[in-house]
């Protein structure tokens, strides 16, 4: 027997949620979105959330698993059980609940609206297919597999403290058309993805990777849109210049020189900038974050001193 | 009361390609009870058919006779014709709209063999071919936000028909529980599939049979509802799919014994016999207790691939099998069973989208139907694996423009709006005030239990009556059973309540037109009626429900360049 922690909420019930505890024998085989089910068909028939597919490509059963987001179909009920024997299951995050585990997923289409998702080529079609090499394919592979689940939407950090970041399944979706050599605004896209709340407003947390149930794996892509920006010269923007001194500080002493590259990134001149780095400072301080750009786990550091490098090659 | 010039209700590959040619002249609303590309299109993995020749030369003369021996000669073969020619001039045009295809060594789509073709005419997008299309089309409907209006996350009840005419569609929103009636000059249903009425299906839990359903309530036939396809390779239990690839790469199939069986049923295709083959010879096996302990399991075994192999060309099939049942296909064989996954049957068309309700073609005016809950009939008695998208994209443009069209000439007919909205508001009512002691989710596994078991993979005249016996029993207790979410916000039981009802009434006139056809024909297979006959049933089932409950009649086929023959591979 496990016992499902599970984190309700019904508007027209009550104001606020509560968790209610169900305790369910989780056989052989089934997954998580099995449990939920028999939950729902003999427990509590209330119980709300979203399903259709059970085969991780429709992604409408993302939730929160043990404090993670995941899809609840692709997972084995009994590799969730922690140690005391509880799933906790709650909504994602990020996001507003309408009822249980069902959240309202506008934000999260908004911000796709907002890349332009749409292939904007800029010679007229041919007669047959226009050309496109397995390399070419390749650069788009990866993006293409994401099933707009928000798992990644759900446990972005920067998402947390700032609305306006566009987040990464946009992003990851924004890169499937940066890089696909059918496109004709390249340019454009870049020039608008560096702008504030996109690419450069991601900290590197690179929790969506962990996230993300399909090889779209978001900050992966958001470093290949940052590669494109720098190609195209794209660096008159916070993000772009920070990334130019950083590798100059990484390059020259072989560590971070923290207090240099805020300065240097918002532009020495720029007073405005400077000052406005302060609330960013201050309000991921409140939240119990690190300063944006710098990963909390120190691991990473190496990480990102070698997408750096990357980005400068 | 919302009105619209043309409502479509679903957003899979057939109503989204719909929704983009009617929305270059008049506004359209998208209903779908799933965010769009959540929808059940999004599943197929395998490809999309077309003879573009892009590795072998190919022609459409020859994907016409696959398609129609495919079908066992029941296919309406003035559709097919134009189906597959249209095909190439289709794939082209989604490429154009940006859908990511795998590409040959010279960049153009790439193409591979599937069942049933004779020539390598699958163009695919890895193994997710279905996703990469609809996201396409989402991204055309995004980009024509200004005249395509979304309604995601919204139900269609019923139909609003006046005589021979449509003239809207009765909906509620999932969210907030609020019955509307939507006004339109033309409907098109693209409401998919409906396998959720059997216990293992590879479907999504959205195919439900609501469109064709409240076309059968409104008095018009369903058609060839008897043609389901099993697919041989679904995962014990789940049903979900496991593609023809793993066969393809050399995967053998064991029984209980260790034997690879099908050296009995195909000995020179063995495991790669078409689908209906392989299915039958996998439910025998199990049939006669050789299923692996005794259960109903077949081996998908795929170890002598090695790891190198598997990890190379199979590594989504490794991790489905991981994910779904805890199973490592390197180190152990997936158990599998036969698993429903295709409807070949639904509302009848014509050739251009248009509702028929009658073997004399009449139109039922203002109302179409494409992609999988339509009937064409361009896959006869047993459809070719990735024909089914080439179907929804194809008729999905054509309904599209026909609905556009007609639209143009007419406007909206009055509706009597109190009247509708009261029948549904009735349904809802109903459910929340009956108090009577049966469990819809019973209801519901006895249904999908008897209808794999009776209306399966093998039906024969005394299953399919217990069967039917079954179900119109579930259909009384139906009536007696007890919700426990009154509330009006996103209640999910309520609207699976209503869907249940809509499955009971479905595999009621699935195994009724099966009961009626004595012969054996693609899909449906008669033990009692093992052969295939074409003097008395070279024809399409119509079932109607009229006040004394079913009828069936029939529709000729339409043969213009392939007589009737033995169906060998
Ligand atoms: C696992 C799997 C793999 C497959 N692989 C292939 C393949 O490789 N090649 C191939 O050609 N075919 C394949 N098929 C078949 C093919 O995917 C389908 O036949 C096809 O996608 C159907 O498309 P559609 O647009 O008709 O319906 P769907 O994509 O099923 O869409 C139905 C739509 O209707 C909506 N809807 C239904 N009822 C209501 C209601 N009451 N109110 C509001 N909205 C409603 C749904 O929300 C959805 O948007 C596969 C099928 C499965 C299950
Ligand atoms: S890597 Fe960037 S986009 Fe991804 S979760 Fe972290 S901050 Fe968000
Ligand atoms: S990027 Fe990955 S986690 Fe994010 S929405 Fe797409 S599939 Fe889901
Ligand atoms: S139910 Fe579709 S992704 Fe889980």
């Amino acid at each position: 027997m496990a016992t499902f922690r599970i984190k309700r909420y019904n508007p027209e019930k009550q104001a606020e949620s509560y968790y209610e505890e169900f305790e369910l024998d989780i056989k052989h085989g089934m997954t998580l979105l099995d449990c939920m089910n028999e939950i729902k068909w003999t427990l509590d028939g209330s119980f709300t959330y979203r399903m259709s597919c059970r085969s991780a490509i429709c992604g409408s059963c993302a939730v929160k698993a043990n404090g993670h987001s995941l899809l609840a179909c692709q997972r084995q009920g009994a590799h969730l059980v922690k140690d005391d024997d509880t799933i906790v299951l709650e909504p994602l995050g990020n996001m507003k609940p309408i009822k249980d585990l069902a959240v309202d997923f506008k934000p999260f289409w908004d911000k796709i609206d907002k890349i332009n998702p749409y292939l904007q080529p800029n010679e007229k079609a041919p007669k047959e297919e226009r050309k496109q090499s397995p390399e070419q394919f390749r650069l788009i592979d990866d993006s293409s597999t994401c099933i707009m689940c928000g798992a990644c939407y759900s446990d972005c950090n920067v998402l947390e403290v700032d609305d306006n970041f566009l987040g990464p399944a946009a992003l990851a979706k924004a890169q499937r058309f940066v890089q696909d050599s059918r496109d004709g605004k390249t340019l454009e896209r870049v020039r608008d993805l560096s702008k504030p709340g996109g690419i450069w407003d991601c900290t590197h947390c690179a929790e969506c990777v962990e996230r993300c149930p399909k090889p779209a794996q978001p900050f992966h892509r958001i470093k290949e849109i940052m590669t494109v920006a720098l190609d195209q010269g794209v660096t008159n923007n916070n993000g772009a210049r920070h990334a130019l001194s950083f590798t100059k500080s990484v390059k020259s002493s072989g560590s971070l020189n923290e207090n240099i590259i805020p300065v240097e990134s918002v532009g020495i001149f720029n007073i405005k900038g400077l000052f406005d780095l302060l609330p960013v400072g201050l309000r991921m301080f409140f939240k119990g974050k690190n300063p944006p750009i710098f990963h909390k786990s120190i691991d990473d550091v190496e990480d990102v001193k070698r997408i750096y490098m990357e980005l400068d090659e | 009361m919302i009105k619209h010039d043309v409502v479509i209700v679903g957003s899979g590959l057939a109503g989204m390609r719909a929704a983009l040619e009617v929305c270059k002249d008049l506004d359209v609303a998208v209903l779908s009870k799933v965010y769009p590309t959540r929808s059940h299109s999004g599943a197929a993995q395998g490809g999309i058919a077309a003879s573009l020749g892009n590795s072998e030369p190919d022609s459409w003369e020859e994907h016409f006779y696959d398609t129609v021996k495919g079908g066992d000669f029941l296919n309406d073969q003035d559709a097919v014709e134009e189906f597959v020619k249209a095909a190439p001039s289709v794939i082209y045009e989604l490429e154009h709209l940006g859908c990511v295809f795998s590409r040959t060594p010279n960049g153009k789509i790439a193409q591979r063999s599937f069942g049933g073709h004779s020539k390598p005419r699958a163009c695919f997008s890895a193994d997710r071919t279905g996703h990469a299309i609809l996201h396409a089309l989402h991204e055309q409907l995004l980009k024509s936000a200004k005249s395509v209006k979304i309604y995601s996350e919204w139900y269609m009840h019923s139909l609003i028909l006046d005589g021979d005419r449509c003239n809207g569609i009765v909906v509620s929103d999932i969210r907030t529980g609020a019955v509307e009636v939507m006004q339109a000059r033309a409907v098109i249903f693209a409401t998919g599939g409906y396998g959720r009425v059997f216990n293992i299906t590879s479907n999504a839990f959205a195919g439900t049979a609501d469109g064709v359903m409240s076309a059968y309530r409104a008095g018009i036939p369903i058609e060839d509802a008897e043609f389901v396809q099993y697919h041989p390779s679904g995962l014990y239990r789940q049903g979900i799919l496991f593609s023809e690839a793993a066969r393809g790469e050399g995967g053998y199939l064991l029984n209980g014994k260790g034997e690879r069986f099908m050296e009995k049923y195909a000995p020179s295709r063995m495991e790669l016999a078409p689908r209906d083959i392989v299915a039958r010879a996998e439910q025998s096996e199990m049939d006669a207790g050789r299923g692996v302990d005794g259960k109903d399991i077949i081996h998908l075994d795929l170890r002598h691939l090695g790891k190198a192999r598997i990890m190379e060309r199979l590594p989504q099939i490794r991790q489905l099998g991981i994910d779904f049942i805890g199973v490592d296909c390197i180190t152990d064989p997936l158990p599998i069973q036969p698993t429903a996954h295709y409807s070949m049957g639904g509302i009848p068309v014509d050739k251009f989208g248009q509702v028929i309700s009658d073997a004399e073609g009449t139109p039922v005016k203002g109302f179409f139907a494409a992609g999988e809950c339509a009937c064409v009939s361009v896959h006869g008695a047993n459809r070719l694996g990735t024909n089914s998208l080439l179907d929804a994209v194809v008729f999905g443009e054509r309904a599209g423009k026909v609905a556009l069209e007609y639209a143009k000439t007419v406007g909206h007919a009055p509706v009597n709006e109190s009247h509708e909205k009261t029948k549904v508001l009735e349904l809802f009512e109903e459910i929340f005030q009956q108090d009577g002691g049966e469990c819809y989710n019973d209801i519901r596994n006895e249904m999908k239990t008897i209808m794999t078991e009776n209306c399966g993979v093998f039906r024969d005249a005394d299953r399919l009556k217990v069967c039917i016996e079954t179900i119109q029993n579930l259909r009384q207790r139906y009536k007696k059973g007890k919700v426990t979410d009154k509330g009006k916000v996103f209640n999910t039981e309520v609207y699976e309540i209503i869907e249940l009802g809509n499955m009971l009434g479905m595999a009621e006139v699935i195994a009724t037109a099966a009961l009626a056809r004595n012969e054996s024909r693609g899909g449906h297979h008669r033990t009692d009626f093992p052969k295939r006959d074409d003097q008395n049933f070279l024809k399409h089932s119509l079932v109607y429900l009229t006040d004394d409950g079913m009828e069936i009649k029939y529709k000729p086929v339409v043969i213009t360049k392939h007589q009737p023959a033995e169906r060998t591979y």
